[in-house]
């Protein structure tokens, strides 16, 4: 509402409302909304349109063969207090994100920072070592075959030669190694859009802030940190933040394709592949849009906190 | 700036040789998590067959041999649908959606960017917060309401939502909030120059390196796509997945799934070993500024 007052404020015009005003400002830029409709009609479809619709069917019992009844909150109540693989998925997501965010972020932000005072060809080829295993599609099945259950696979025939083991290791269906291996493999992956982000960002501080903070008795390459880099790269680290939410919530896939479907003993059963098991093959379309409106939820909830703890950055 | 109460001495800038030392160790190891898996990928499509499954395995290769190669483009002979037919669904898919998404998106986000209307705000922090949000968890009802549309099983299907991708407009836009000049717009506009000529002639032309990114981007993902849950005719499948079919077919192709594997990673690849610098001066603004 402040917003509102401070716009009304601006119209110089006294003989026009604000509602007059903003009709005025809309019709004198019908080219802009002209340009931005097909985006936005597309953008509306397949990303705003099934988010809305989830929450909606998420109060339903629908399953795509019978007329839906409202069920209200039934599908959560379920969720939280009846499905207590949900609360393991819950669990695992939690474990998983709390791991892979911030040592991807941080991962991606030291090794940016690392590389920065490099040359700028060998600062090119470190980039692209770092920047590939991201976008190389399935390479990380590679992860597979180097952890494979059987003596031929090159961990367990190492960890057999040297004697660690007497019998190989079957890393991926072993309960107890299941997680840490799919963060090991998911970190692999993790410096995507925000370690190039971040790369760019130190690229483009202005030089002169250094050595006026040399000046100020700015004594070390950590104060430096903290008190320029980080605060002049702000705008980054807030961009990083979200591209790391989304990677750290969004992991399924590698899980199933190393791991298989479910993992076992639900070891690293995230939210992901409870909403994937009701949603693409159970059918049960209220409760796994149920479960993808709690992510939602936990991915906002997230970004409020991320830009909380960013605001206090070089302070 | 106010809380440094460190001026006992003046210091130029120091990089202590301890810090140096400790970073490039640092360095060096994370540079070996991250480049010996993909070495591995690499030794294995070289392997001939016997050396594959030898015991104990060697990480390097002896006798290096492209005959995993050759076997990979017997095994595309083979197959029932013609693999020429799965790598044109790919390039096609991949051409028309990045296209599309690259003039959609621009235009939206050169309006959003140098046209102050009403409403521009909200619109674009709306597609700002869906940066979170992850395509599996929409999926399923992005399903209901492509059956409605009679898109499922079509190219269409993998197209159309290719052009409402949310990072290439979200960079695209913060690009031209940096790069293109108010100034140079407005004196254009006040030539007579139309809203959309302004775009086309004035503003596009100055932010190539955002187009490449965006370019690069959208190939990436259409390129890297397996199957996808709206498409199941075996003719309009993607080339990624039919290289996992063959990846899945067990020991005996274990030699073929690898050399399918480095066909596969070197595309993405060498596009950002072109495209590198331009992509870095795109994320130079890729900052939210809240």
């Amino acid at each position: 509402m402040s917003n509102n007052t401070a716009e009304k404020q601006a119209v110089a015009r006294k003989d026009l409302t604000y509602r007059q005003w903003i009709w005025k400002e809309m019709k004198k830029n019908w080219v802009a909304y002209l340009m931005i409709l097909p985006y936005v009609l597309i953008f509306t479809i397949f990303t705003v349109a099934p988010v809305v619709l989830s929450i909606f069917i998420s109060f339903t019992d629908f399953n795509m063969l019978q007329i839906p009844n409202v069920v209200w909150l039934d599908n959560y109540i379920n969720l939280f207090f009846a499905d207590d693989i949900f609360l393991i998925a819950l669990k695992n997501t939690f474990v998983f994100a709390v791991i892979v965010g911030p040592v991807s972020y941080l991962m991606s932000f030291l090794v940016a920072w690392f590389i920065n005072e490099l040359s700028p060809r060998i600062r090119s080829i470190v980039t692209l070592i770092f920047y590939a295993p991201s976008i190389s599609g399935q390479v990380y099945l590679i992860w597979g075959t180097l952890f494979s259950a059987d003596s031929y696979g090159w961990v367990n025939a190492t960890l057999l030669e040297l004697g660690f083991i007497n019998t190989p290791i079957a890393f991926f269906q072993d309960a107890k190694y299941v997680m840490p291996l799919c963060i090991v493999v998911a970190l692999w992956t993790s410096l995507g859009t925000s370690f190039l982000s971040f790369i760019a960002g130190l690229q483009g501080i202005d030089r002169s802030l250094f050595e006026a903070g040399a000046v100020d008795g700015v004594r070390n390459r950590w104060q430096e940190l903290w008190y320029i880099t980080l605060p002049s790269m702000k705008p980054q680290l807030m961009f990083g933040a979200i591209m790391a939410i989304t990677g750290s919530f969004g992991f399924g896939g590698v899980v199933t394709a190393l791991c298989g479907f479910p993992s076992v003993d639900y070891a690293a059963h995230t939210i992901m592949h409870h909403l994937e098991d009701f949603g693409s093959q159970r059918y049960e379309i209220g409760y796994s849009s149920a479960i993808a409106v709690v992510l939602f939820a936990i991915m906002i909830a997230a970004n409020t906190v991320v830009k909380k703890a960013l605001s206090k950055v070089g302070s | 700036m106010a809380r440094l109460r460190t001026r006992k001495h003046k210091v130029v800038l120091s990089r202590s040789a301890g810090g140096d030392a400790g970073i490039t160790v640092l360095l060096t190891l994370l540079g070996i998590f991250m480049v010996l898996p993909m070495a591995y990928v690499l030794m294995q499509a070289f392997k001939p067959l016997d050396e594959l499954w030898m015991y104990p395995p060697r990480f390097y290769v002896m006798n290096p041999t492209a005959s995993n190669f050759k076997d990979l483009f017997t095994l595309m002979n083979t197959s029932w649908v013609p693999f020429s037919r799965y790598i044109f669904n790919t390039v096609f898919t991949s051409v028309m959606g990045t296209l599309g998404h690259l003039f959609i998106a621009s235009m939206c986000a050169y309006a959003l960017a140098k046209i102050k209307f009403p409403g521009h705000k909200w619109i674009f922090n709306t597609i700002r917060t869906s940066l979170m949000f992850h395509s599996t968890v929409t999926a399923v009802t992005s399903f209901i309401l492509m059956s409605a549309f009679h898109m499922i099983d079509t190219y269409l299907a993998i197209i159309i939502p290719a052009w409402g991708y949310t990072l290439g407009l979200y960079l695209m836009k913060q690009f031209m909030d940096t790069n293109v000049s108010d100034a140079v717009l407005e004196s254009a506009r006040l030539d007579g120059a139309s809203e959309l000529r302004t775009y086309w002639t004035i503003a596009m032309p100055m932010v190539k390196p955002a187009w490449l990114t965006l370019i690069i981007y959208s190939f990436q993902t259409l390129w890297n796509a397996g199957s996808s849950i709206y498409i199941y005719s075996e003719q309009l499948k993607s080339f990624n997945y039919a290289i996992g079919q063959i990846t899945a077919g067990g020991i005996k192709r274990a030699g073929a799934s690898a050399a399918a594997t480095v066909l596969m990673m070197m595309v993405p690849i060498l596009v950002f070993v072109i495209s590198q610098s331009n992509i870095i001066e795109t994320m130079g603004s890729s900052g939210m500024k809240d």
